[in-house]
């Protein structure tokens, strides 16, 4: 009887193996971004967008995509170790990092080991300069700056603009310098400018000054949650100029218990909208949602999403297979991307040497809780 | 005028928050004498448990301030049980890195329990504005509700602790731990005591706090936290009228400063005027001169 069950057990494990390389090949994505800390939102939106990607494409067979998760917790450190640990685990090419700080100092050693990243969200011009192996989704944020002032101007949306950003942050202060350069360029009056920083609860000086220098515009290139401070600032002394916000905004209406009535008629610049009826977003939303939690996702879902998409399209063009070492596959798919066009949730898509992406935000306007394109 | 005006009241407003918050430190270190850094992430507890009753269990405003502040009081019990007690005989430096532990640990559970979405707290008390000059002022309820909680909890902490014999209790321990002791008292109890008082006080706080800055996220407590533990400072710590005027006059002086002399300096000009008025006076604004004994 003894002997039985050890044949049992051997015939088995023996069928386990077989059915083991019977199985399609699979190869492996990292995925790295803030999953805990202050920046979590953005890490876990990417986070879900990939899952939603990997899931639906494993579905269909084929080469499979095997995701490996690592926390950087938007710490230039941290994200270091969260790339040896990806590595050691056998990662071949990198969905990552969410955040532009992190990704830069991982984009520096994946440079030298040669590992390809593409960055879902960082966007910052310096994330890809001088690395040919780190491609972006997002597009940049000085273009965004330039995009704004055009638009302003172009459309006449104000006269007198009042410009609120973040000086501890890359981001805003990025946007923020290439608004105001264009501003001038094109003839857009700046009457007030004013920062504030990560720890700043209180915005009424920043609104107040906007609403003394007579501003009906009032330019945010910043994220939501303090966005959010400053719409009720503004309701709380009766200022109600036009507010003019960019990627950073979006997420506005996902945040818990958030009256949407505060965020009425605010503009914003988004390469996503969650509130599209497209067939491929509707079940984007939905996917999302189901391993959200509910949460309704925002462009770092989807750019994570056409994230995953657009390396596997690369994978499979340049024959990656999951023997494939991560640096053969760096040098596959820096051809695959340098020639190749993707169209994603995000928009289409195309790259430039540098890793920059060619592919234009869209104006939406808040009405009514939902994003309705701007002019319709 | 009326813009100055305007900036003083705004600064009163941000400041009755961090002397609100500031009563609770200087409880704490007054007593205890220990620094007791996550007084902040209490603070950021307690609005969760008061946004969770009212927007999930559709409790009123008054049980949803009453609940926080009972879970926070409970929280702060077992906080000091479990991490501050085993400590009371170890140097002072153990403590404050434990307490630092603490904050983050609470900021971290929070993040699992509540996610890292920030949510909008509804404020407890909103009865509108009031508008003074057209419109060109407006006063919030927010504002008045705090300066009126400030001075109501003021001045029962100053009775609790100079009347009652749990107060006199409070200060004989404060003054020296084993004479205390050897009078009957009861150390721990004590202790314990004064951190359910300064953790039911951080609920209070973390609820004003999150109605006049209405978004509620696991790190709402850390800076308001370390600006209102500068401000006990300012105002001379274990010093409860100090605490008030240090976290009043720190509120004006960072909105005052960032209206006329630059937005990208508040802070700076805020923990400039500390190191100022420390230089002066060591002990803060109404500290008592401690004589050191060699």
């Amino acid at each position: 009887m003894k002997k039985m069950g050890k044949i049992l057990a051997l015939t088995l494990a023996l069928m386990m193996i077989l059915a083991g390389t019977a199985m399609a090949d699979s190869i492996k994505i990292a995925v790295i971004g803030p999953f805990t800390g202050p920046a979590a939102n953005y890490g876990l939106a990417c986070r879900y967008g990939a899952q939603v990607a990997a899931d639906e494409i494993n579905a269909q067979g084929g080469l499979q995509i095997e995701l490996l998760f690592e926390d950087d917790e938007h710490d230039t450190e941290k994200a270091i170790n969260a790339y040896n640990a990806v590595l050691e685990a056998g990662a071949q090419m990198i969905d990552g990092n969410t955040t532009t700080s992190p990704c830069l100092a991982v984009g520096a050693v994946a440079y030298e080991e040669r590992v390809f990243m593409l960055t879902p969200s960082a966007s910052s011009d310096l994330v890809v300069a001088d690395k040919d192996n780190v491609y972006q989704v997002c597009f940049q944020d000085p273009q965004m700056g330039t995009i704004s002032a055009n638009l302003i101007s172009e459309n006449n949306m104000g006269t007198k603009v009042a410009v609120i950003y973040n000086n501890a942050d890359d981001y805003s202060t990025g946007i923020y310098k290439t608004f105001i350069a264009q501003a001038k360029e094109i003839g857009l009056e700046i009457v007030s400018e004013s920062a504030f920083n990560d720890d700043t609860t209180d915005f009424s000086v920043q609104v107040a000054s906007a609403k003394d220098a007579g501003a009906d515009l009032v330019f945010l290139p910043i994220y939501y949650t303090p966005a959010s401070m400053i719409l009720q600032t503004a309701k709380n002394i009766e200022y109600a100029p036009v507010f003019f916000g960019v990627d950073g905004m979006d997420g506005i209406l996902a945040m818990d218990n958030f009256d949407p009535a505060l965020a009425e008629d605010v503009i914003l610049l988004t390469p996503f909208s969650a509130f599209s009826d497209d067939e491929a977003v509707v079940n984007f939303v939905e996917k999302y949602k189901e391993i959200s939690g509910g949460v309704e996702p925002n462009q770092f879902g989807a750019d994570s999403y056409d994230a995953i998409y657009a390396l596997y399209q690369a994978s499979v063009a340049a024959g990656i297979t999951g023997e494939t070492s991560y640096d053969e596959a760096c040098e596959l798919l820096i051809e695959q991307f340098s020639t190749m066009e993707y169209t994603g949730l995000t928009g289409d898509m195309k790259w430039d040497e540098t890793g920059a992406v060619s592919k234009l935000p869209a104006a939406y306007v808040i009405k009514g809780g939902a994003y309705v394109p701007y002019g319709e | 005028m009326v813009a100055f005006l305007r900036f003083l009241i705004n600064g009163i407003s941000l400041g009755s928050v961090y002397a609100i918050i500031a009563l609770g430190y200087t409880m704490v270190y007054g007593i205890a004498k220990m620094l007791n850094f996550a007084h902040g992430d209490v603070i950021m507890v307690g609005a969760y448990i008061a946004f969770c009753a009212m927007a999930y269990l559709s409790l009123p405003p008054l049980v949803a301030v009453l609940l926080a502040m009972v879970v926070c009081t409970a929280l702060g019990v077992v906080i000091e049980g479990l991490a501050y007690r085993p400590l009371r005989q170890a140097a002072s430096l153990a403590v404050l890195i434990t307490a630092i532990g603490v904050s983050y640990f609470l900021q971290n559970a929070a993040l699992l329990i509540w996610g890292s979405n920030p949510k909008i707290f509804d404020s407890v008390f909103s009865v509108g504005t009031i508008r003074l000059f057209e419109g060109e002022l407006t006063i919030t309820s927010e504002t008045i509700l705090t300066i009126a909680a400030n001075i109501v909890i003021m001045i029962a902490l100053t009775l609790f602790t100079g009347q009652t014999k749990l107060g006199k209790a409070m200060r004989a321990v404060s003054e020296d731990k084993g004479a205390a002791e050897l009078m009957g008292i009861n150390v721990n109890r004590t202790i314990s005591l004064t951190f359910a008082i300064g953790s039911a006080l951080a609920a209070i706080a973390g609820v004003l706090l999150c109605s006049a800055y209405p978004t509620l996220m696991p790190t709402t407590g850390s800076m308001p936290g370390i600006k209102a533990f500068t401000a006990a400072v300012f105002g001379g710590i274990g010093s409860i009228p100090g605490a008030m005027i240090g976290g009043i006059l720190l509120g004006v002086i960072e909105i005052l400063g960032k209206a006329y002399i630059s937005t990208e300096l508040g802070d700076a000009l805020v923990f400039a005027v500390l190191i100022i008025v420390l230089l002066f006076k060591p002990a803060g604004l109404l500290g008592k001169p401690v004589r050191e004994k060699v």
